[in-house]
């Protein structure tokens, strides 16, 4: 009997040239674009090069806009910095959101505390550190979960979330200003004590240079430390890192620990250098999308600048777009979502190649 | 007082319903679609649509074409939504974590777009687009359930939806647990290898469950929408899609326990509604309770470590023949 083959079959490519792969993301990217201005077409009969010039304004129209971009990319990025050590060792930390969250309530609850009782520069320390403490923890209670019986992480950082959010909705409410209103307001609006000081009169500098230092900071432990070593031994495989003398709970628990106060660090720097106020939407998703930023980068962190660039500037460019052709505000999600899509798939050109079958000796 | 308690314990379980017995079938496949969320938002707004423009279009309406229609275009919207998540993760062999996030980005969006455009489109004052009539027809109950009191009250005031959805879960139950496809179906979530070498197609499986499965949690969507509330408006479903997805795990991936498990998650949801003397804040710290009871479920399972109760042995990883 003769069996009937499949004209193709896929092969794992070994390695491809690094412009290559580049090269296939780029075009990946286009074709993104040219999707989504098919898409923002139908829905406003306008023409696309209109939509990606509305989109352009979105972000570069003006020195405000630039600003408010850089800021945006920076707490994006922080938070997708946090959650790359985690993904590296294969821990799928979704929980950043609540950890960010609840980081930013520790910071908010100092600013309404502690109004008066010291100076503003030795508050917003103890901000700082009270900041990286609660996500540290928020980002621990699972780890050891893990590592101490294999509790699904993905899940348990998932429902973490929603326990900060509830949190931080249940403090919204006790602390509203008026009361009843369920809502905080900002805080300390006169004295501004607590408020990161703008530098060179740009109130988001401090915000973008911490960022920075955080991302070559992050560059340099997960390439160069030991612990970074560790760690992508154990996502690589946790068998070959127990075998080779790796104490592998340690570094589930280090490592979430770092991952959790990193998210609280942009917690701090939402409520302490942003917002000057929090609710429960105050972290508004990034916690999912620098998933997808991280893992977009290849868990590079200078690639990751790139990446959330990507993302900060779509979602300011279609949300400009929403506004200018009375589109409403989600259309930069699904504009998110049809690029992200195609990225994602454009990694299986990197990573695998497509044969003709039976061709396979010529090949050689 | 109770009794209203359980009825509204039952409408507001059985969006999570759809959405967690989708969800169960897609898991036991190996693929852990995080993208349940924006699913059934899909799954909402597609009906939503459709009944829509069959309520503005024509004059007199057919009782069985409004329920049907919104149906097939609930099933539709979730149906692409699934295929979607499969062609990136089964095909392509994407990440499943980040495809399932994108796809709730995405579903969310689209959900809350044309929920926006619809209402700006009747010019209402409220920020929702109402659908009385077709909200009606879904919402027809057994006529005898008036006579019948209290059970009446409770197990026979609803929709046929509510029905559907336990139909299905037992159903979906019955097929994972006693039939081959179901042994196949659970071979490839457990190892994909093995049943690859058994002569089972791997990607088949994992597309129809994958499909199947959000065309089901799609459901829930269109349920919360037409029946349950009666009224679109924007982010009005929540984040019920990820309580789905905890029942997931509480229902240790049985699609009959989450029967039972999708009446205490929604008696768990509404419950501070009925804790009263505690103020408005203390309500926003009892709504924590289906998540920390989830935890606790979770927790308990991977401790006592009993076979049947753990996530299908390769859930989350892509399946490629050549890497065995």
């Amino acid at each position: 009997m003769k069996m009937r083959e499949p004209l193709f079959h896929i092969a794992k490519r070994r390695r491809m040239d690094f412009w290559k792969a580049w090269l296939i993301r780029i075009v990946a990217v286009l074709f993104a674009l040219v999707v989504s201005g098919l898409v923002s077409y139908l829905l406003t009969k306008t023409n696309p090069i209109e939509i990606y010039q509305t989109m352009w304004k979105g972000s570069f129209k003006n020195a405000r806009y630039i600003w408010n971009l850089a800021q945006g990319i920076a707490i994006l990025l922080c938070v997708s910095l946090a959650v790359t050590p985690a993904f590296k060792m294969r821990f799928w930390n979704i929980g950043a959101e609540g950890q960010a969250l609840i980081g930013g309530l520790v910071a908010a609850t100092c600013m309404l505390k502690l109004e008066g009782a010291m100076p503003s520069w030795l508050l917003i320390l103890v901000m700082l550190c009270g900041s990286m403490l609660a996500g540290a923890i928020w980002g621990l209670v699972p780890a050891v979960f893990k590592a101490k019986w294999g509790t699904n992480e993905t899940l348990f950082t998932l429902m973490m979330n929603y326990i900060a959010i509830q949190i931080v909705s249940y403090f919204t409410y006790i602390w509203a200003v008026p009361a009843g209103s369920g809502k905080i307001g900002i805080i300390n609006q006169k004295s501004q004590i607590g408020w990161l000081p703008a530098l060179f009169g740009q109130k988001y500098l401090i915000n973008i240079l911490v960022v920075l230092a955080v991302t070559v900071i992050i560059f340099v432990y997960l390439k160069y430390s030991k612990h970074g070593y560790e760690l992508s031994v154990v996502g690589e495989s946790e068998n070959t890192a127990r075998y080779i003398g790796i104490n592998v709970k340690k570094v589930i628990i280090r490592t979430m620990i770092l991952s959790g106060a990193l998210c609280g660090l942009a917690g701090f720097l939402l409520v302490a250098g942003t917002d000057h106020t929090i609710d429960s939407n105050t972290v508004a998703g990034r916690g999912f999308t620098a998933i997808m930023v991280s893992w977009l980068a290849k868990f590079n962190p200078f690639s990751m600048i790139l990446t959330s660039l990507l993302i900060v500037f779509l979602q300011r460019g279609a949300g400009q777009v929403a506004t200018d052709m009375g589109l409403n505000e989600s259309f930069s999600d699904i504009i998110t979502g049809i690029i992200i899509f195609f990225i994602i798939g454009c990694e299986f050109f990197i990573n695998y190649q497509i044969k003709r079958t039976g061709r396979r000796e010529e090949s050689k | 007082m109770f009794a209203a308690f359980l009825q509204r314990a039952i409408m507001q379980g059985i969006p999570l319903l759809y959405g967690s017995t989708g969800e169960i079938i897609t898991e036991k496949s190996g693929n852990l679609n995080l993208g349940i969320p924006g699913i059934m938002y899909v799954g909402g707004i597609s009906g939503v649509i459709g009944a829509f423009f069959y309520e503005h279009f024509s004059p007199a309406m057919n009782p069985f074409l409004a329920v049907l229609i919104p149906f097939l275009c609930s099933l539709v919207g979730s149906l692409l939504m699934g295929l979607i998540y499969s062609f990136l993760t089964v095909t392509l062999r994407a990440n499943q974590n980040v495809t399932g996030l994108a796809l709730t980005t995405f579903g969310v969006g689209i959900g809350n777009f044309f929920g926006g455009s619809l209402t700006r489109l009747v010019q209402s004052e409220v920020p929702s687009v109402s659908l009385p009539k077709t909200s009606a027809f879904f919402k027809t109950s057994l006529p005898f359930a008036k006579n019948l009191g209290v059970i009446g009250d409770i197990f026979f005031s609803h929709g046929f939806m509510v029905y559907l959805a336990i139909l299905i879960a037992l159903v979906a139950a019955y097929i994972l647990k006693r039939t081959r496809v179901g042994l196949h179906l659970r071979a490839v979530g457990e190892s994909p290898a093995t049943a690859d070498a058994d002569g089972i197609n791997v990607s088949r499986y994992k597309y129809l469950a994958t499909c199947i499965g959000s065309m089901i949690a799609g459901l829930g969507g269109l349920y919360y929408v037409v029946d349950y509330v009666g009224v679109w408006s924007n982010d009005g479903f929540g984040d019920r899609g990820w309580l789905a997805i905890a029942l997931v795990i509480f229902a240790v991936w049985r699609p009959n326990s989450a029967v039972l498990g999708s009446l205490l998650f929604g008696g768990l949801y509404i419950v501070h509604n009925y804790i009263t003397g505690f103020g408005v804040a203390a309500q926003e710290l009892f709504k924590m309770t289906p998540y920390v009871v989830t935890i606790l479920v979770l927790i308990i399972t991977s401790i006592r470590e009993k076979r049947e109760s753990q996530p299908p042995q390769s859930l989350g990883l892509s399946y490629f023949r050549e890497e065995r």
